[in-house]
């Protein structure tokens, strides 16, 4: 297997309540080269695995193995994009692209490959700029080369277009299909979108809360580029929504009692 | 109106005023000069160069004492910055000495190291060290975690992660911390000089006073304020700014 989580939990101590855990038990094998979402409410822990593949938190029980060696600590064979493009403002968009790569090989190489993957995300043109001047959907392109250009054997996406506009969510989405057809790169993908995860994956994994765990998953054998309107789309949508409602509502039912306690 | 003639005109009209009330002759023309007199007393002190030696002095004293202020104020700031046990034992200390107005260390000074130049330099190191150290503290504070969090997922950390991130990140806050430290260092330079046995311009100004020479006192002072102004204008003011904009935290 390639990336295994085995019977993994969270457990996050608190020093006033004690300690809180986020998921126990969480069991997945994932296939290379496959595009992967962790789909669920707010409070599941989908950001939390994610963060634990990236070596980013620890784990609390169990183990995430990729291609045989235990995840101990962050390490470049994990790319991650996060949210927020988390570029470095002092450095311009090319030299951003570089920053994983000052360490690994000659300075040339290093040019070479940023010039290849910011092609790659149409950013050729901008690759003096500051990270400043670009806008929201640009810059997150920028983390998505930088990501790429460490070849890493993962691509671990955070939300990733979860702050940008409907406009351009589309556009990356139908540019990240063409990167990942390109890189053939295993793509672990976090969302609370239930239409973002049925268009861009081939297997959808359903999380529920409180606490964190499993509830489904869906392998997506649907033709590339899946259009909402497909009624095979629009069944599976629903086949989802009727699952994360149980899910949402428990999380209002319990905010809603725990106001009423005042 | 453009800002220049503004400002050019409200300044003719205040040394008007000046010259008014001296020609009114409401205070007596030892303890009152007018524009004149003051400008006067300002070329005649160039040309004899006594004001460009005491100037020279000053700068001398300031240079050493910012350098030091600045050298021992990042080395304090990033250790309270970095190590939360050294934040939570010293930090608020700190805030103590940074409050405390430079001028009080002056008769410390003079008794561990008499009226001497170091006693002057001394002063102006205190009066930079702790605004400087407080600002790189903040400046460590607010490298945003989520870079921290994105360098280590490209295999970034320990002492490149702080070379290659956390510094930089920092440079807009250890900009300001700079400029105040300019700022807070200049003033102690002269209360410390203008307690001192000389040379600098506060002690020039002190002298002045002692042979009641009030057009060289309001002489001196003019230049004290315009060297300020000029440097915090032209040079800390400006550095900042160019930074902030280039690290994106300034709409140009």
């Amino acid at each position: 297997m390639f990336l295994q989580i085995n019977d993994v939990s969270k457990t996050f101590d608190d020093k006033n309540q004690g300690s809180f855990e986020v998921f126990s038990g969480i069991d997945l094998n994932i296939e290379q080269n496959q595009f992967v979402s962790l789909l669920g409410p707010s409070g599941c822990g989908k950001s939390t695995l994610l963060s634990m593949v990236a070596g980013l938190e620890s784990v609390s029980e169990g183990s995430i193995v990729l291609e045989g060696h235990e995840i101990k600590k962050a390490g470049t064979d994990r790319g991650m994009i996060f949210q927020q493009a988390s570029l470095f403002p002092w450095l311009n968009v090319k030299e951003n692209v570089m920053f994983p790569l000052k360490s690994t090989g000659s300075k040339k190489d290093a040019e070479e490959k940023a010039d290849r993957f910011l092609q790659m995300v149409h950013l050729s043109r901008f690759k003096d700029h500051y990270t400043h001047e670009l806008s929201g959907g640009m810059q997150q392109r920028v983390a998505i080369a930088r990501a790429l250009a460490m070849d890493p054997k993962v691509l671990l996406m955070d939300e990733p277009f979860g702050a940008l506009d409907e406009q351009t969510r589309h556009i990356l989405h139908e540019e990240l299909m063409k990167i990942w057809e390109e890189t053939k790169k295993t793509i672990l993908f976090v969302t609370h979108s239930i239409q973002e995860a049925i268009k861009l994956s081939d297997r959808v994994i359903v999380m529920g809360t409180r606490p964190g765990k499993i509830i489904a998953d869906f392998n997506i054998d649907l033709p590339r580029p899946r259009r909402r309107d497909d009624p095979q789309v629009i069944e599976l949508e629903k086949k989802v929504m009727g699952l994360l409602e149980v899910e949402i509502n428990k999380v209002l039912k319990e905010e809603l009692s725990y106001e009423s306690h005042y | 109106m453009k800002v220049i003639i503004k400002r050019v005109l409200f300044l003719l009209a205040v040394i008007g005023i000046w010259q008014l009330v001296y020609s009114l002759g409401v205070y007596e023309k030892i303890v009152f000069p007018g524009p004149l007199q003051v400008g006067q007393a300002l070329i005649t002190g160039f040309t004899t160069g006594d004001f460009l030696n005491a100037l020279g002095a000053s700068f001398r004293h300031l240079f050493s004492g910012l350098s030091l202020a600045i050298l021992f104020g990042t080395i304090l700031g990033v250790i309270l910055g970095k190590s939360k046990q050294a934040d939570e034992t010293a930090g608020m200390y700190l805030i103590a000495l940074q409050s405390i107005p430079s001028i009080v260390w002056v008769p410390l000074a003079i008794m561990l190291f008499g009226f001497s130049e170091f006693a002057v330099v001394f002063v102006v190191v205190l009066g930079g060290t702790f605004v400087m150290a407080l600002n790189v503290r903040s400046a460590i504070h607010s490298v945003p975690p989520q870079l921290v969090r994105a360098a280590r997922t490209m295999g970034t950390n320990g002492l490149s992660l702080f070379f290659r991130v956390e510094i930089p990140s920092s440079i807009p806050y250890f900009m300001s911390g700079l400029r105040l430290a300019w700022a807070f260092s200049w003033r102690a330079l002269m209360a410390g000089e203008l307690l001192s046995n000389g040379p600098g311009l506060g002690y020039s100004l002190r002298y002045a006073q002692d042979y009641a020479r009030m057009d060289q006192v309001i002489g001196i002072i003019i230049i004290i304020g315009v060297i300020g102004a000029v440097v915090d204008q032209l040079v800390f003011s400006k550095l900042e700014k160019n930074v902030m904009k280039r690290w994106g935290l300034l709409k140009t």
